[in-house]
């Protein structure tokens, strides 16, 4: 197994707090791993670190590129990283309120394009042919996702489901190998989880693109990972299947207390 | 009658130029949130590379179009090197620093810009070539509205429509506005934030040397300081539209525009800025977010 993204010893220090602490975490190619733990354990700080948003104080990072370049990535600008494979999604969403549906998919596909100022103002052909290109693309990623009746619509005034799935579409439009979700399913009804979790399941299966996903929503964590790593206190205290996480005993206690290790 | 056609056809070209460098303020300010107050030099800077293109080419007997393609062309690239650098080397390493760091660091290049300009050329009042032909078409109305004017309302149109396309539909323009909702969200989509800042910096100083080139040939003289005056009403005029909007910075400058110029018709030019700026305040005490301004709750 080809693991795609690999941290070793990584860790984030905020004053005196460490955040994480010296975490060796790996996704494999195709897989979906889930990243768990109580609320403070440094889930999105680990989601934060790795994409760059606010470098790690120690440790290494490395992505490997579809090309299977394997490339250091901690100190690199969040743009550069995204445009290496890797995109993610918010807990609270965070769209570009003030633009079109198709305007935030739009804005997705930026790094994948080449044409610049200057083509725009005199509208070359190579200019005009991946303006059209990129548009044609957009509609086909909104209606994949379901999104097609907003195509026009401000993404402010979409429903709630519909902004959440905006959100994971616009990062699939930045094309990654990679795709990272925090908490995908929270504030999703019963009906809606269901079908994140089939699109979940065809985003890894039909695009190729492994997931790493912090969800607490443990029914749909149990139901869809390939592999649960649990975090506590910024540490590492599992990582196994579904079914072995179940029975741990270092998770029993994270979560419950040690009263309920049978 | 006439003379009210006259004033209103001189406030919309005086709003159209304030309009035109209002727009470098405003959209630098939707994306950085800086009053880049060094605006209003690289305006004379346009001016001034405009009037020594021109003097050079002169000599060598170019013909009057092509001095004036040349000019522009020669003072949009000039201009917008210097907005560049300008934001290389003032704002960019203060990114993160206190709101008040970079707007020090503006007002500090505002000054150097303008002694750099008095010391390299003069503090005199430098002639400037009527660079804008006469159209004969135009004479019979020309006690009311000059060809001058009337290319530079033509000019700004242009400019602002293509300014309203570059934003609205290009790759470069949905990066603009998505960098300027959210500058974090931005970069994780891929944008390359620093060249999209950059690249506002360099569309409002062309937009600024253009303007520059088209009051300095209506008006005829320029010195080092035309920038200064020039830059703090355009600014008072992004201020009106409500900052940060792009409709409200033209708005802004119409308005301004024609207020200037009805009240120097029928009271008194000494009352131009009395009157300008007394707009301003009436203005912000109703709004206080400007005309077109949405007032926004201040980010964390």
């Amino acid at each position: 197994m080809n693991k795609i993204l690999e941290t070793i010893n990584l860790t984030m220090d905020f004053g005196g707090l460490r955040a994480i602490d010296g975490l060796d975490l790996h996704v494999n190619e195709g897989e979906i791993v889930a990243l768990i733990g109580p609320n403070g354990a440094g889930k999105t700080t680990f989601f934060n670190c790795i994409t760059g948003i606010s470098p790690p104080t120690k440790g290494e990072i490395f992505l490997t590129t579809r090309r299977k370049d394997r490339d250091k990535i901690d100190g690199l600008k969040p743009n550069y990283i995204t445009k290496k494979g890797m995109a993610r999604t918010f807990q609270n969403i965070r769209l570009f309120p003030n633009m079109t549906a198709l305007e935030n998919i739009m804005v997705g596909q930026h790094c994948r394009t080449s044409s610049r100022l200057i083509g725009a103002i005199f509208r070359n052909a190579f200019t005009v042919n991946e303006e059209k290109l990129v548009v044609e693309n957009s509609f086909h990623i909104l209606n994949r996702f379901g999104l097609g009746p907003y195509t026009n619509e401000y993404a402010k005034n979409l429903p709630y489901g519909a902004q959440k799935r905006l959100e994971i579409a616009r990062a699939m439009a930045t094309r990654p190998f990679l795709l990272l979700l925090d908490e995908p399913a929270a504030g999703l009804n019963n009906r809606e989880t269901a079908e994140l979790n089939v699109m979940i399941k065809s985003i890894r299966d039909e695009d190729k693109v492994s997931i790493l996903l912090i969800e607490h929503d443990m029914k749909l964590v149990m139901s869809i990972s390939d592999r649960i790593v649990v975090l506590n206190y910024g540490r590492k205290i599992a990582d196994a299947s579904p079914e072995d996480i179940k029975s741990d005993p270092a998770v029993i206690t994270a979560y419950l207390g040690e009263e309920f290790v049978a | 009658m006439e003379y009210f056609v006259q004033l209103f056809l001189g406030g919309l070209t005086r709003g159209s130029i304030y309009a035109l460098i209002a727009l470098g303020y405003t959209m630098v300010y939707g994306i950085v949130e800086l009053i880049n107050f060094a605006h209003g030099e690289i305006y004379m800077i346009g001016a001034f590379t405009a009037l020594i293109i021109a003097s050079v080419l002169g000599l060598y007997g170019f013909s009057e179009i092509s001095i004036i393609i040349l000019a522009s062309i020669i003072a949009i690239i000039y201009s917008s090197a210097y907005g560049y650098t300008v934001e290389k080397i003032a704002y960019k390493p203060l990114r993160h620093a206190p709101r008040l760091s970079p707007l020090i660091s503006a007002i500090g290049m505002s000054i150097f810009l303008q002694n750099y300009v008095l010391l390299a050329q003069t503090s005199d009042f430098l002639p400037f070539p009527s660079l804008i032909p006469e159209f004969e078409f135009m004479n019979p109305y020309s006690h009311i509205f000059s060809s001058a004017e009337l290319v530079i309302f033509c000019t700004t149109a242009v400019a602002m429509t293509l300014l309203t396309i570059i934003i609205k539909f290009t790759k470069v323009g949905i990066a603009m506005r998505a960098t300027a909702q959210d500058r974090t969200m931005a970069m994780l989509s891929g944008v390359n934030v620093n060249k999209i800042i950059s690249t506002t910096f360099v569309i409002g100083s062309s937009l600024a040397a253009v303007g520059g080139l088209l009051i300095a040939s209506h008006i005829g003289q320029i010195n080092f300081y035309i920038g200064f005056i020039v830059g703090i009403k355009a600014f008072t005029a992004a201020v009106l539209g409500g900052i940060g909007s792009i409709p409200g910075a033209v708005l802004g400058g119409f308005i301004l525009g024609w207020t200037e110029s009805f009240a120097t018709g029928y009271i008194s030019s000494d009352y131009e800025d009395v009157f300008a700026f007394a707009l301003l305040v009436l203005i912000l005490i109703f709004r206080p977010a400007g005309i077109m301004g949405k007032s926004r709750v201040q980010k964390v």
